[in-house]
C-alpha cells in the first residue's frame, strides 16, 4: 500500500488517542483514583487518626509501646501441626513490643482498654514469623469494612455507636469483655491472642486452621482502672522494665485447632471450649528497651509475614492488616525526624 | 513501494522478549496500583505476584540487554526527522533504564524496611540494604514516582509505535512485530 493514498491520517490518530486515553483511564480506575468510595489502605489508616491528626513518626495504631528481646523455647510439640522450623525443639531469638491499642503515643495507661504484643521469631533457616496479638479473647468486628465503620462511628457519639451496633451486633461479644474483664497492672500478667485464624501445614502436607495464644506465667492481679490511674500514666512501661530486669518473664504459647464447622473467617466468633489445644513452647522475655532507640521501633509486625508451614486462611483480617500496617510503616518512617531517636532527646521533651 | 520490505527486523529472541516483557511490565504497573488500592484478601497474592514477577522481569531484562548490546537493532528509517530519531533513541534507553531500576528499587525498599523478601514458591532473597528510615522513604518515593513516569513513557511509546504502524507505515513497527515475517505480504 502506498502512503500517497488519499486516506486521511485522522482515523489512525483517533485510534492512537483512544488507545492511550483508554489505557490511562484503565490505570486510574485500577488505582482507585476514579472511585473515592473504595476502602483503600490509605483511607483505613487515615480513619485511625485522632481528631487532632496522627502523631507523626509513630505507629498509626498501638502507638504507645516498649521493645523487648528474648527467645522462644520450642518444645517440639508444634511439629505435629506445622513443618515450620520454629516448632522443632530449640530456642529461637525473639524481638517484640508491648503496646496499647491507641493512636496516641502519650495516652495514659488507664485510658486504654486493649493491650497488645508485637512478636517476631527468627529461625536459622531464614524464616521470619511476625504477629501482632491482643489481650481480648475476640475481636470487635467481623470484617475490615466493619472496622472502618467502627472507626468512623465511634467519634460521632453514642447515637452513632448505637446505629453501628445495630449494623454490627457481633460487636457485643467484644463490648462484653471490655466492660467486665478485670484489668491488670502488668503486661506480664496479660494473655495475648492471635484472634485471626491461620493455616498450619505439617510435613505430611495436612493443613489445619488454627489460632494461637500466649498465656502468662505470672498470676494476674486484678486492679481497677482508677487504681491504675493513681500509679501514673506510664506505669505499665516502668513496671515491665523493672520486672524483666528482676527476672525473665514467660508466656506459654498454645495453638488451638479448628474443627470442621468452626468459623475461621470471623475473629468475633470464639471457637467452642474443648478444641484440641497444644502447648508448643515458651516465650521468654529477658530484656526491655525503650522504643525511641529500641530494635522494635522500625519493625512492622505485619501478621502476613509467616514462616514456611504457616499461611493465611479465609480470615479477611490479616490481608487488610498487612495493607494498613505497610501504609502506617511508610508514613511513620518518612516522619522519623518528628520522633527523635535518642532517649535523651525524648526525655528532654515534656 | 513500501519501505517496510527493506527494513530489517529485531531477532526472534529480541521480539519474543520485547512482547513477553511488555505484557509483564504493564501487568506490574497495574498490579502495583491495584494492590495499594485494596484491603481485600487479594492484597496478599497481589503483593506476592508483584514481587515475584518483578524479580523475574529483572532477570529477563539483563538477558535482553546482553542481546541488544551484541545483536544491535535495525536502523531507523533514513527519512525519520532528527527530533523523532532522538526521541526514539532516548526513550528506548529510558525504557531499558526503568526496566532495570524499578525491580532494584522494589527489592531495596523492602530491604530498607527490614521485611523478608519472599517470592512465590518460598524463594527468599537476601536484603540488599540495611534497615534505614531515610533510605526507605527515598526508595519508596522513587519506586512510586518512577512507576508513574514509566507508565507515561509506555503510553508515549505505544502511541509512537502505532504512529509508525498506522500513519508513517515505515516498517518500524514490523521490526518489532510479534508476528513472523511476511516477506511477500508487502508489495
Ligand atoms: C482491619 C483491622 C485492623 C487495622 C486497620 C489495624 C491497624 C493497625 C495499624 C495501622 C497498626 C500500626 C502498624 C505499624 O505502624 O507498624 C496496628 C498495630 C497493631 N495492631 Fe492492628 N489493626 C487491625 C486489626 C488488628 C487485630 C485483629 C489485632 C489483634 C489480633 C491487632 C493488633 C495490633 C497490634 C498488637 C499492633 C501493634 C504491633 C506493634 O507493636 O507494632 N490489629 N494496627
Ligand atoms: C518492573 C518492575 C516494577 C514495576 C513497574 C513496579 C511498579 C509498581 C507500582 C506502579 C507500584 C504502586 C505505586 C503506588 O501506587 O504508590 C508499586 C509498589 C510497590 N512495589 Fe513495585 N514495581 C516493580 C518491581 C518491584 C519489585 C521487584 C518489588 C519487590 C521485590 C516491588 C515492590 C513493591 C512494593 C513493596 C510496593 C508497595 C510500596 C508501598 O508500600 O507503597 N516492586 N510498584
Ligand atoms: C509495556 C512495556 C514496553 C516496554 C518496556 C518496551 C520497551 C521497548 C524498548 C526498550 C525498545 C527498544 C528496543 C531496542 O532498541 O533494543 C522497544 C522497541 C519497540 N517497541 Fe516497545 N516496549 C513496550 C511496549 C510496546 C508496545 C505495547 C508496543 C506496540 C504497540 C511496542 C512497540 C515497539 C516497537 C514497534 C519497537 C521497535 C522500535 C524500533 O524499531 O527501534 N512496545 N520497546
Amino acid at each position: 500500500m502506498s502512503r500517497s493514498s488519499s486516506r486521511s491520517p485522522l482515523v489512525p490518530l483517533a485510534v492512537i488517542a483512544l488507545v492511550a486515553g483508554g489505557s490511562a483511564a484503565a490505570f486510574a480506575y485500577t488505582a482507585g483514583w476514579l472511585s473515592p468510595e473504595r476502602l483503600t489502605p490509605a483511607r483505613l489508616v487515615a480513619a485511625l487518626a485522632p481528631p487532632g491528626g496522627p502523631a507523626l513518626g509513630h505507629r498509626r495504631n498501638h502507638a504507645k509501646g516498649i521493645c523487648f528481646t528474648g527467645e522462644f523455647q520450642s518444645n517440639g510439640n508444634g511439629v505435629a501441626l506445622s513443618k515450620a522450623k520454629v516448632f522443632t525443639a530449640g530456642a529461637w531469638p525473639v524481638l517484640g513490643r508491648f503496646n496499647l491499642a491507641t493512636p496516641n503515643p502519650n495516652a495514659a495507661d488507664a485510658t486504654v482498654r486493649v493491650r497488645g504484643m508485637g512478636l517476631q521469631i527468627t529461625t536459622p533457616d531464614g524464616d521470619v514469623w511476625r504477629s501482632a496479638m491482643i489481650d481480648a479473647p475476640v475481636f470487635a468486628v467481623s470484617t475490615p469494612q466493619a472496622f472502618y465503620d467502627l472507626l468512623e462511628s465511634a467519634p460521632k457519639g453514642p447515637e452513632a455507636m448505637k446505629a453501628f451496633i445495630g449494623r454490627h451486633p457481633e460487636f457485643m461479644a467484644f463490648a462484653g469483655w471490655a466492660g467486665s474483664a478485670p484489668w491488670t497492672s502488668s503486661y506480664a500478667e496479660d494473655p495475648f491472642n492471635s484472634l485471626n485464624s491461620f493455616l498450619f501445614t505439617d510435613a505430611a502436607g495436612t493443613t489445619r486452621a488454627v489460632r494461637w495464644s500466649l498465656r502468662p506465667a505470672a498470676t494476674p492481679v486484678p486492679i481497677t482502672p482508677e487504681e491504675l490511674t493513681k500509679k501514673g500514666p506510664n506505669y505499665l512501661e516502668q513496671e515491665i522494665a523493672q520486672r524483666v530486669a528482676g527476672a525473665p518473664q514467660r508466656w506459654t504459647m498454645t495453638v488451638t485447632v479448628a474443627e470442621p464447622g468452626d468459623n475461621t473467617a470471623d475473629p468475633t466468633k470464639a471457637w467452642p471450649q474443648g478444641r484440641r489445644t497444644i502447648e508448643v513452647g515458651t516465650l521468654v522475655v529477658n530484656k526491655v528497651i525503650a522504643e525511641p532507640d529500641g530494635p522494635c521501633r522500625d519493625i512492622n509486625f505485619d501478621p502476613t509475614i509467616l514462616p514456611r508451614g504457616v499461611s493465611v486462611s479465609d480470615d479477611p483480617f490479616p490481608a487488610a492488616r498487612s495493607s494498613a500496617y505497610a501504609r502506617s510503616y511508610d508514613l511513620r518512617t518518612s516522619e522519623a525526624k518528628d520522633y527523635p531517636r535518642t532517649s535523651a532527646a525524648r526525655s528532654a521533651k515534656p | 513501494m513500501s519501505r517496510a520490505m527493506f527494513h530489517a527486523r529485531f531477532s526472534g529472541a529480541q521480539r519474543l522478549l520485547h512482547w513477553t516483557m511488555a505484557a509483564g511490565i504493564v501487568a506490574m504497573l497495574f498490579i502495583g496500583v491495584a494492590m495499594l488500592s485494596t484491603v481485600a484478601p487479594a492484597y496478599v497474592p497481589l503483593v506476592a505476584t508483584h514481587k515475584t514477577l518483578g524479580v523475574a522481569l529483572f532477570a529477563l531484562v539483563l538477558v535482553r540487554l546482553i542481546l541488544r548490546l551484541t545483536l544491535g537493532a535495525p536502523p531507523l528509517p533514513a527519512d525519520l526527522p532528527p527530533l523523532m530519531r532522538l526521541g526514539a533513541v532516548l526513550s528506548h534507553w529510558a525504557l531499558y533504564g526503568l526496566m532495570i531500576v524499578m525491580p532494584l528499587l522494589g527489592w531495596a525498599m523492602l530491604s530498607a524496611a527490614a521485611y523478608p523478601v519472599v517470592l512465590f514458591g518460598n524463594v527468599r532473597l537476601p536484603p540488599i540494604l540495611p534497615q534505614s528510615d531515610s533510605l526507605h522513604t527515598l526508595l519508596w518515593a522513587a519506586h512510586r514516582w518512577l512507576a508513574f513516569a514509566f507508565f507515561a513513557l509506555i503510553l508515549l511509546h505505544v502511541a509512537a509505535a502505532l504512529f509508525h504502524a498506522l500513519v508513517r507505515r515505515d516498517g518500524v513497527f514490523e521490526a518489532m512485530s510479534p508476528l513472523p515475517a511476511k516477506p511477500t505480504a508487502e508489495r
